[in-house]
């Protein structure tokens, strides 16, 4: 019988138990990272980066050179055979006989679909549109429990564009499956949370919420604030994204009532959206996030590889 | 007014005042070379009003785009003047190629050779959700 292949592309692919694996798995490798040094000898992450990305390639060819085994792709489209015209679907095809697993990053939603149903390797999402970004999820969901020890009893800000920030529609589906979660929606009436994610994830699993563009209003109440950058390429009108990019600006008077054991957390890069004078609060934990990225990732390489 | 009745086809009944159009350019009607007779606002005992459409041949038709449209339709399969079949329609869980997704960041705005799925993800709200960006199909706005 032939072999299913594994892939990653929304994090409602991985049950809870699944997730709690790979976080157990990351929690090891960050205190034993000779073990892990040579799990991946002799295999190629091919990353496809039709868009730009610094964090998320580098923190993916980080993961495979850290588990010893050896990356190679491209990171715009325009050095890829897209420039000829060549499709996803053929381009995959070929590059899944380079490579054992690949990870790829695309401008248009739902690419990572296309690409699951020609590769011959396990595909990652890093990233399709405005859609879904499952690994930075599992990024956030490794770093909230190491800070948290919990997924359970939490108030989650999410805070800025909640439209179109695909990290923002994955962690609330991850986060939806655990007990006791409230989420507080902060953004502008134009970036609110599609409806779609209202209702068929936060409605449907009664999951409480409330929507503000007060970024104070629940400061006090929060156990997590996770900002947003107001995302440039994600307008067909500059203007509207003049208009908003600095809608949202955390600094140290903001935090003056927020919790003491608050997580701040920016799935980076950020541009305004957080005071650089934040960065020496211990309550600001999105360079953390930013590291830990790299062991989650590590983590997944070995579970889609079936490394053990 | 009288429509002839057809010796072999279909009478697609029970459609809803309106659809009978929209039923005809999905099918691409226009483009047969039999009679086609699209009848507006004939009387309903249950509904008031109804369209049909009488189709003079038995072509191949796509039911699930007469039961996106219009999943309360009928598809009566008329064989030597005879009534050899009645459909009914249900909404169809996946429709393939049936309409285009509106959304111009969805990867079927620029992949080409690939088919346009919707998948029906709420049956009773009538919700079809992109297979690949996951955008709801929003029946007023869907290309054909």
């Amino acid at each position: 019988m032939e072999k299913k292949i594994r892939n990653l592309i929304d994090i409602r692919d991985l049950s809870t138990k699944e997730i709690d694996d790979l976080i157990e798995v990351a929690n090891d490798i960050i205190n034993h990272k000779e073990k892990y040094s040579h799990k991946c000898d002799g295999k190629i992450l091919a990353t496809l980066f039709f868009e730009p990305s610094t964090r998320t390639r580098l923190s993916f060819e980080s993961a495979m050179l850290r588990l010893g085994g050896k990356v190679l792709g491209f990171s715009e489209a325009s050095s890829s055979s897209t420039a000829k015209g060549e499709t996803l679907a053929d381009t995959v095809c070929v590059v899944s006989g380079y490579a054992d697993i690949i990870a790829m990053r695309h401008p248009k939603e739902g690419a990572p679909m296309v690409a699951a149903s020609k590769s011959m390797v396990p595909i990652i999402n890093a990233g399709d549109g405005g859609h879904n970004h499952p690994t930075q999820t599992l990024t956030d969901l490794l770093t909230i429990k190491r800070e948290k020890k919990s997924f359970n009893n939490l108030t989650i800000g999410l805070c800025g564009d909640l439209k179109f920030g695909r990290t923002i529609h994955s962690l609330i589906a991850a986060m939806s499956r655990y007990d006791n979660i409230k989420f507080v929606l902060i953004s502008p009436d134009e970036l609110k949370l599609p409806d779609y994610i209202i209702n068929e994830v936060l409605e449907k699993n009664n999951i409480s919420y409330v929507e503000t563009d007060n970024m104070m209003e629940y400061m006090n109440e929060l156990d997590i604030l996770y900002m947003t950058r107001v995302q440039k390429e994600r307008f067909f009108n500059e203007e509207d994204y003049l208009r908003l990019k600095d809608y949202y600006i955390l600094d140290k008077n903001k935090l003056i009532n927020a919790k003491k054991d608050l997580c701040i957390m920016h799935p980076l890069p950020r541009v305004n959206e957080i005071s650089p004078e934040v960065d020496n609060d211990e309550r600001a934990k999105y360079f953390e996030q930013a590291y830990n990225g790299v062991y989650i990732r590590m983590a997944l390489i070995l579970k889609l590889l079936e490394v053990k | 007014m009288n429509i002839d009745t057809i010796k072999d086809g279909y009478v697609i009944d029970h459609i809803t005042s309106g659809n009978a159009i929209k039923i005809y350019r999905m099918l691409s009607l226009d483009k047969l070379d039999c009679q086609v007779a699209l009848i507006t606002n004939a009387k309903s005992k249950k509904t008031g009003t109804k369209d049909i459409i009488k189709i003079g041949s038995l072509i191949d038709i796509n039911l699930d785009k007469i039961a996106f449209i219009n999943p309360l339709a009928t598809v009566n399969i008329v064989q030597n003047e005879k009534i050899i079949e009645k459909k009914k329609l249900d909404m169809p869980e996946c429709l393939v190629n049936v309409c285009k997704c509106n959304n111009p960041r969805c990867i079927t705005s620029t992949e080409r050779n690939l088919d346009q799925i919707f998948n029906l993800v709420d049956k009773d709200n009538k919700i079809y959700r992109c297979y690949y960006c996951e955008s709801t199909l929003e029946k007023d706005k869907f290309i054909y």
